[in-house]
């Protein structure tokens, strides 16, 4: 059970500046993801934490200690990885027993260990077999039950579901969090899934580019993303961007592009004042655009006429053009609707977006 | 599934297999032939009435006989024996250190250094040895066993490092570094996961190189010179060929017999050999 800190995080490679001033507070038992495309700089934050690699510039601190000098053994950490990396010439029984062996554990306490790990995770029966005679889903539990088996400060996963299929991955996702529940270990998880990220995570760190974007709850970056790159990321089919332009009619500002003229909300009336007559990036999520009825106020519909149809049984996606413009919008299962109809969409008006177009923060 | 034609199997595989195979092992049937033929047989003309070139009636044991009584070929065994396994363990030992920190460390000029070990290997034995019999001179190892014992380990080093990168390299780097947050250090990493793993590897190494120092012949022909001190390629030739006089039977029987062990090691480890040499690693 441990805090883990994070100060002025900097990982440089010879010409990569992989990870930037990364600062981050890893509260106790907390479970904390961190997420981004490829090459954003969480699986080697994480490795820094782990001491795989060497950290360039900046601090971590797990604990009360600072670690930045110690060797990976030292830092009570347990970490999984994507691979599973069970060793192959061990039983089951010895891959979750390595750890405690190389620190002199008594054999009984190893026994007694390695024996309720296995049954917390239902892999009692494979203790004698060997990693090859395993399938992915229990490879991956053995993974997970040699890092508990340690009784470690901090859990480290490092992509651990990316192996499995898609039906394994959503069961093994659950039982993480309810290991997680269970044992409330203080765990760093790093995904580029942002569904494992949003379930997971009692917070997420969205990442891109070695810089960190946002760091929040799931709902809160759902609802409040800071960024253009964020609001993108979260959320799937992601948000819909319009460049638009602000001005000024009757006292009222309105958003306008060829093909759709929305008015802006009176919430964020006041915060566009200045991009009065300058181009901005609009986002909706495409849950918060509905087909409009009669008594939808004009202000937010404008019409679309649709590109494609995706009926996924629970909901509709449309892809939907307004001008020039494409957009998803997520619809009722009741709704019919055929290629080249034409349809009135409105808008949700408390939940647009804003986006600065040269520094694409939300406004 | 395809349905291939029979003759087109015939003739692309087994036709090519069949002569392939009967020519690979030819010249040790006329070795094993020649070795257990009587002297009266293999010293009379071609041309003589009932000559059969290619078997004999009258086998005789009298030439492995001699070679065990006559020449010191026991001795060579023994020689060429301690000679390769000590050479071997040393360039194994190296090797293994090598082959790891080249795969596995990140150090200046890594690439640099694995590239020139790789080219000492390419340096010709029939060049290498006038420097190194300077060498062997000046610390006064010539005609010890020593003086191959340290020499071999020029080509065999080079070689078992090569082959130990590539495997180390297929094993996969997350296994020692979940060992080393598992609570092993660097080196215990290697030892308990990775070498462990490495044994086909290791093996495959271990078998070329004992093949190699066993059928060396320049170091040993130059470096050694007393009878007692050689090993069996050189003294089953040296010994056996005087002047223009070939005791054949006993240099065939002296062949055979020093071929026979390197023979064993290869089936005994042949199936790690060839995982060795193509390199598979299953977590």
């Amino acid at each position: 059970m441990a805090q883990v800190m994070m100060k002025d995080l900097n990982k440089k490679y010879d010409e990569v500046h992989a990870v930037k001033d990364v600062n981050l507070h890893i509260r106790d038992k907390e479970f904390i993801v961190l997420v981004g495309p490829s090459g954003c700089g969480k699986s080697t934050t994480l490795r820094m934490v782990a001491g795989l690699e060497e950290i360039t510039a900046g601090e971590i601190t797990i604990g009360d200690r600072v670690v930045n000098d110690l060797p990976p053994k030292d830092r009570d950490i347990a970490m999984v990885f994507q691979n599973y990396a069970l060793y192959p010439h061990m039983t089951v029984y010895d891959n979750m027993a390595f750890g405690l062996k190389m620190r002199k554990f008594p054999k009984t306490e190893i026994a007694k260990r390695v024996g309720e790990a296995a049954e917390i995770l239902g892999i009692q029966e494979l203790l004698k077999r060997k990693p090859r005679q395993l399938s992915g889903g229990q490879r991956q539990r053995v993974a997970v039950g040699r890092a508990i088996v340690r009784h470690p400060q901090v859990f480290l996963f490092d992509e651990p579901l990316s192996n499995l299929d898609a039906k394994l991955r959503v069961q093994m996702r659950v039982e993480l969090k309810r290991l997680h529940d269970r044992l409330e270990t203080t765990a760093i998880y790093v995904t580029h899934d942002q569904v494992e990220a949003m379930t997971l995570g009692d917070r997420v760190v969205v990442m891109k580019d070695g810089w960190i974007q946002q760091v929040g709850e799931p709902l809160e970056l759902y609802g409040r993303p800071a960024n253009r790159f964020v609001a993108g990321f979260i959320g799937s089919p992601s948000m819909n961007f319009v460049e638009m332009t602000i001005a000024e009619t009757n006292g009222a500002l309105w958003a306008d592009t060829p093909g759709i003229r929305v008015k802006v909300p009176p919430a964020s009336a006041a915060r566009l004042g200045p991009y009065k007559g300058q181009r901005l990036t609009l986002g909706i999520r495409p849950e918060d655009l509905r087909v409009a009825t009669g008594s939808d106020p004009a202000d937010y519909s404008f019409d679309t006429v649709v590109d494609v149809v995706e009926p996924l049984g629970s909901e509709i996606l449309l892809d939907v053009k307004a001008g020039s413009n494409v957009m998803v919008a997520r619809v009722d299962p009741t709704v019919r609707a055929k290629l080249h109809d034409k349809m009135r969409l409105s808008l949700h008006p408390e939940r647009v977006h804003f986006f600065d177009l040269k520094t694409e923060l939300a406004i | 599934m395809v349905i291939e034609r029979r003759w087109k199997k015939w003739v692309f595989f087994y036709i090519p297999l069949t002569v392939f195979v009967l020519g690979t092992l030819f010249p040790f049937y006329w070795m094993f032939v020649t070795a257990i033929r009587p002297d009266a047989e293999l010293y009379r003309s071609w041309r003589a009435v009932n000559n059969a070139p290619f078997w004999t009636l009258q086998p005789t044991l009298e030439h492995f006989r001699d070679l065990m009584a006559k020449t010191m070929f026991p001795q060579w065994l023994w020689n060429t024996f301690f000679i390769a396994v000590i050479s071997t363990a040393i360039s194994l030992a190296c090797g293994l250190l090598a082959g790891y920190a080249l795969a596995r460390l990140k150090f200046p000029m890594a690439g640099a250094l694995g590239t020139s070990i790789f080219v000492t290997y390419l340096v010709p034995p029939t060049l290498l040895f006038i420097p190194l019999a300077d060498i062997v001179r000046d610390f006064q190892l010539g005609n010890t066993p020593w003086a191959l014992i340290l020499t071999y380990p020029t080509f065999l080093i080079p070689f078992s490092t090569w082959l130990l990168m590539g495997y180390f390299k297929t094993i996969p780097k997350e296994l020692e570094e979940c060992a080393r947050i598992d609570g092993a250090t660097r080196f215990g990493a290697m030892t308990r996961i990775i070498f462990p793993i490495a044994v086909p590897g290791i093996l495959s190494a271990g078998i070329f190189a004992f093949t190699l120092s066993w059928n060396e012949f320049i170091y040993a022909l130059i470096f050694l010179s007393s009878p007692e001190r050689k090993t069996v390629p050189v003294g089953v030739v040296s010994e056996l060929i005087r002047g223009d006089i070939y005791f054949w039977g006993q240099l065939m029987a002296g062949a055979l017999l020093g071929s026979i062990p390197v023979a064993l090691v290869y089936s005994f480890f042949v199936e790690y050999y060839v995982t060795g040499l193509t390199g598979s690693v299953k977590g």
